[in-house]
């Protein structure tokens, strides 16, 4: 029954993550990509509900995009899991359906 | 597993068309179907055969073609959205009396039931937009 | 092409400012057609595409709101409408536009095609979707 729920917007410009943080159900996983990545970094100021989603599911950041954008994966929220496309391709295929925050 | 694609973006604006790209490819390399990617919006953008891009840039249009024609795919245009932005194919430029087409050979313009018929078809609707 | 999905149209876009609304919209209309178990939401700043009094005759455009008021004739009926995004944003039903349609099996009574649902509760929604269309 897990929805796979992917971000492709910084969370300083949209609510698109704030939004999908608001609507997750047990069993979800959340992809960060394109500008979705700066979602993934510490210490900014949704940082504290990107960790408390990641100790109640599954957070991921999609590798590509993040080193592209120039981030450190030194920088990133402590258990965020990085994937690659292939990665991505999985967790649809995991899911039973996938939300785009667009 | 099968996949249909949606990409509401226009290429270059946006990473969407990019990013529907590298997925669908990683899909496809891992063996899994693509049903119909379905251009709408600023996506229906991504056909027209007119673009030049610049030498060291990516050309979006050519990669789709390359890549449908590699594995057969199904690239629908929105018609109604491709009216409204001036993409048209041979058939729409007559059928509209206009005096150009635009439409590379490696996309379709067809309906938006294209997009719900991909949606009951596909195990998976995948959407890349803004 | 039997078999019936759920498809959820999310919209989460304020209309006019960009194209989304107005084409997805279209989207829902055409859908319609295809006999599937169809269902709107609307949250974030999605709720201002279903506001009443739209007029756009000074910007040019097209007013596209008399057509939500149209779905309930494509049966198109159930329209979910999250409570917290009205009220994040100074809303109440009644600054919505009134959505109605017949129900055939209750003798063509009108009812409200608007559900007010919890964030809670469009979350479970959302999961009981096979498709999520997001524009």
């Amino acid at each position: 029954m897990a929805t796979l729920h992917t971000v492709n917007k910084s969370p300083f410009e949209k609510n698109s993550l704030a939004s999908c943080l608001s609507h997750l159900q047990s069993g979800y996983a959340v992809l960060l990509f394109e500008d979705g990545v700066y979602g993934a970094l510490r210490g900014t100021t949704i940082a504290t509900r990107v960790e408390d989603a990641v100790k109640s599911g599954r957070v991921y950041v999609l590798g590509e995009d993040f080193k592209a954008r120039g981030l450190d994966e030194g920088k990133m929220i402590e258990g965020i899991n990085v994937v690659d496309y292939a990665g991505f391709v999985d967790l649809a295929t995991e899911c039973d359906r996938v939300q785009s925050w667009l | 597993m099968k996949f249909a694609i949606q990409i509401n973006e226009g290429p270059y604006q946006h990473q969407a068309v990019d990013s529907a790209y590298q997925f669908a490819k990683a899909a496809l390399d891992k063996g899994h179907e693509i049903f119909r990617v379905f251009f709408y919006h600023d996506g229906v953008n991504t056909a027209t055969r007119l673009a030049v891009p610049p030498q060291d840039d990516r050309n979006l249009t050519k990669l789709w073609a390359e890549l449908a024609e590699q594995h057969n795919l199904d690239m629908v245009v929105c018609v109604a959205a491709a009216q409204r932005r001036g993409m048209a194919d041979e058939d729409e430029m007559k059928r509209n009396g206009k005096d150009a087409n635009n439409i590379h050979p490696a996309f379709r313009i067809s309906g938006l039931g294209q997009l719900i018929e991909a949606g009951i078809a596909a195990d998976r609707l995948m959407v890349f937009g803004d | 092409m039997s078999e019936i999905k759920k498809f959820m149209y999310v919209n989460r876009k304020a209309p006019y400012g960009t194209v989304y609304a107005l084409e997805s919209l279209e989207v829902v209309l055409i859908g319609a057609a295809f006999d599937q178990d169809v269902s709107l939401a609307f949250l974030d700043d999605g709720v201002f595409q279903i506001m009443k009094g739209q007029d756009t005759q000074g910007v040019g455009m097209k007013n596209f709101s008399p057509t939500y008021s149209a779905l309930g004739d494509y049966d198109v009926t159930k329209l979910y409408v999250e409570r917290e995004s009205l009220e994040e944003r100074g809303l109440t039903l009644d600054d919505l536009l009134p959505l109605k349609y017949e129900d055939e099996d209750d003798d063509w009574a009108e009812k409200d095609s608007i559900k007010l649902v919890s964030r809670e509760e469009l979350a479970g929604l959302m999961e009981d979707q096979d498709v999520l269309l997001n524009f």
